[in-house]
């Protein structure tokens, strides 16, 4: 379970985190929507604690992820992040660039983790990329070289930071399909996406987020049915 | 117009001297840049320690390095830790009674002063390509769970390595060149030394220099080919 | 803060030295830059094949210490073909090409940055070849050649250290005199030190900047 308690994050003189106060159960699948600047993707970073915060806490199964006596990077290991900039490592391959954390953080064997970077690649349709330098993928299949990388530390949670803003639109499908076949398999996800039919067909809930404030949280329907706020409306008028 | 007679076979005798000297240059050459390499990271460090007086001592040892001569810096190096030298020895004379003579030899102040420019130029190289290296690299190493140092050394290293291979390549040929600088501060070991020294003897200046170039030249060749092999096998991306 | 036995005539010496440091480096750089651009352009328009003696003198100097083509060329022109030059001119001689192998490839490298298509634009318009180059390949071409021509004017600046072997007092062959007669050598060897650093370093600067304002746009 994910719990975040009115958490307030400012970059110098600009609060992008307004006191967010939001509880994330064990198989949930929340998307979050918002304009730009609105803090959705500063919440992702804070989560696994690449970002300080100001005030309030975060609790990932009840451990504080701010609290000077946690491990950070032990921690990190429960909660994997894919970023817009899919940042692959360039010098390795699509197999080493999986195999890479779970061998240097986890200690597995090789055999081990190349075993289990072979599983995740397969699962997100890389099979026969293995040997591959990533220069030589898609963005599409870098991005989802990403999501199998992290998948292959065994998060218990995923958070998608737009993962499909920087490619190109042909491209967006097969990473949404990975998303998809993620949820349906009853991974926890947090998704930040500016894709509204991907958020209404596969989320539990969706948070709108409007100015380093949650404006709103619902099931789909409930949300994109009958928004309660006039600023959810207006965005919702402008992304269609 | 030709009536100078070569006498090849006269300077071909020295050749056994010349190539132990050339050994002695490559030793030199492979020490200075082993140390240069070890001074770079350590200004590197000075650099982005955010202390003013450390970041003061790398903009000055980097400037100096790179706006005076390689002949300056060896010279500077000869008298300035011959100095330094003389000083302890006074000192230790009196306080310890006995002298520690710390006076130095050529092939130490020669290997100081390359050591010092090489520090200086790499640093340059490797300040340019870590700027080349983006930062969401380690911000997803760190997210994977790596600690700092290894998201340093399984990603950022790694490719600081494969942009800077081919500047390093680049100094250690200069510094092979730069060796023959130690004639200066009568350094008599290296090739250049030593095909000084024999010229003095045996007068066959010209002949004796187009061996000790040829000499040279297939040195740094051997160097660069080796090098272009070795990166060709280590960076397939 | 320095006791020193140094007269004002020893000074004297020094600034000669420095004279001469200036001097032989603005012989090399301009006959250099001079024989380099024509170089750099003819390989250009020729092609590698005819470029394989160019390339050659490059690479020797690079792989061959200065000091040893100096001594080279000074043992060949004076024991070889027995002609009565002096040492300076030996040194100008060789500097000179120097700079030319490598301001060659600098020109050559920045004509090859130039788009061809803004080249073809400007052919297209009716411009022959000598015009196109005047008007339209050079003057982009040395945007991107500049900085890099700096950087090397200050390398032959630095190099020419070198020439004492060939029996020219430039400032370090002065200052090593001194050294030798006046035992202060850190001293004399910081004022040489610091004239080298008060001309290379503000120019160095500038071309740096040069570099970062030309590159951005």
């Amino acid at each position: 379970m994910i719990e975040i308690e009115k958490v307030r994050k400012s970059f110098g003189p600009l609060e992008v985190l307004k006191g967010i106060d939001l509880t994330v159960a064990k198989g949930e699948v929340l998307t979050v929507i918002g304009g730009s600047g609105s803090g959705k993707s500063t919440l992702l970073t804070c989560i696994n604690g690449l970002e300080p915060i100001d005030s309030g806490r975060i609790l990932v199964d009840g451990v504080e992820v701010h609290a000077k006596s946690t491990n950070l990077n032990k921690l990190r290991q429960k909660i994997g992040i894919v970023f817009q900039q899919w940042n692959a490592f360039p010098h390795l391959t699509v197999l080493e660039n999986v195999m890479l954390a779970p061998r240097k953080v986890l200690g597995r064997s090789k055999a081990e983790a190349e075993a289990e970077a072979e599983k995740q690649l397969k699962h997100v349709g890389l099979g026969d990329k293995l040997s591959v330098y990533p220069a030589r993928l898609s963005g599409g299949q870098q991005q989802r070289m990403a999501i199998a990388r992290a998948l292959a530390m065994g998060p218990s949670y995923m958070l998608f930071d737009e993962v499909t803003s920087a490619l190109d639109p042909m491209l967006v499908g097969e990473v949404l399909d990975t998303l998809r076949l993620l949820a349906s398999e009853g991974m926890t996800m947090i998704c930040v996406t500016h894709e509204m039919k991907f958020a209404r067909e596969v989320s539990d809930r969706v948070a709108f987020f409007h100015q380093g404030i949650m404006a709103e949280i619902a099931p789909p329907e409930e949300l994109f049915g009958a928004p309660k706020t006039a600023e959810l409306e207006k965005f919702l008028a402008a992304t269609h | 117009m030709f009536n100078y007679s070569f006498r090849w076979n006269q300077a071909f005798q020295s050749l056994p001297d010349m190539l132990q000297g050339a050994l002695v240059t490559l030793e030199v050459a492979v020490l200075s840049m082993i140390l240069g390499i070890l001074f770079a990271i350590l200004l590197t460090s000075f650099r982005l320690s955010g202390n003013r007086v450390l970041r003061g001592i790398t903009t000055t040892w980097v400037e100096v390095a790179r706006n005076t001569p390689a002949l300056f810096q060896i010279y500077m190096a000869f008298f300035g830790l011959a100095g330094l030298g003389i000083a302890i020895t006074g000192w230790t004379q009196p306080h310890l009674g006995f002298a520690v003579d710390l006076r130095l030899s050529p092939y130490v102040a020669l290997l100081a002063g390359i050591t010092f420019n090489n520090a200086g130029y790499l640093h340059e190289n490797f300040r340019g390509a870590l700027k080349a290296i983006p930062d969401t690299q380690t911000r997803s190493a760190r997210s994977l769970g790596m600690s700092a140092p290894q998201a340093f050394g399984y990603v950022v290293m790694p490719q600081m390595l494969r942009i800077s291979f081919l500047p390093m390549t680049n100094q250690f040929v200069w510094a092979i060149l730069m060796t023959s600088l130690g004639a200066v501060i009568s350094m008599n070991s290296d090739l250049f030394g030593v095909t000084d020294n024999l010229v003095k003897i045996n007068f066959r200046t010209f002949e004796m220099f187009a061996i000790a170039a040829v000499i040279f030249y297939v040195m740094t060749k051997i160097v660069t080919l080796s090098a272009r092999l070795i990166a060709a096998r280590l960076f397939r991306y | 803060m320095f006791e020193t036995a140094m007269t004002a005539k020893d000074f004297w010496m020094l600034v000669q030295g420095a004279g001469m440091t200036l001097l032989v480096t603005a012989i090399s750089v301009a006959i250099g830059t001079v024989v380099g651009v024509i170089c750099g352009i003819f390989r250009f328009q020729a092609g590698p094949w005819w470029a394989i003696p160019v390339t050659f003198v490059l690479d020797v100097c690079r792989s061959v210490p200065l000091l040893i083509q100096l001594s080279l060329a000074f043992a060949f022109v004076t024991a070889v073909l027995k002609l009565r030059i002096s040492g300076f001119s030996v040194a100008c001689g060789v500097l000179s090409l120097y700079t030319a192998a490598y301001c060659s490839e600098i020109v050559r490298g920045a004509l090859e940055s130039v788009p061809p298509n803004t080249r073809r634009a400007g052919r297209s318009l009716g411009m022959t070849w000598l015009q196109d180059m005047r008007y339209i390949a050079l003057p982009l071409a040395s945007r991107v050649a500049l900085p890099s021509w700096i950087g090397l004017s200050l390398g032959v600046m630095k190099d020419s250290a070198l020439i004492y072997v060939v029996n020219v007092s430039e400032l370090m062959k002065s200052t090593k005199d001194l050294i030798t007669r006046l035992q202060e050598p850190l001293f004399l060897l910081l004022l040489c030190g610091v004239f080298y650093f008060v001309i290379s370093f503000p120019v160095a600067r500038f071309g740096s900047y040069l570099e970062k304002r030309w590159s951005n746009d």
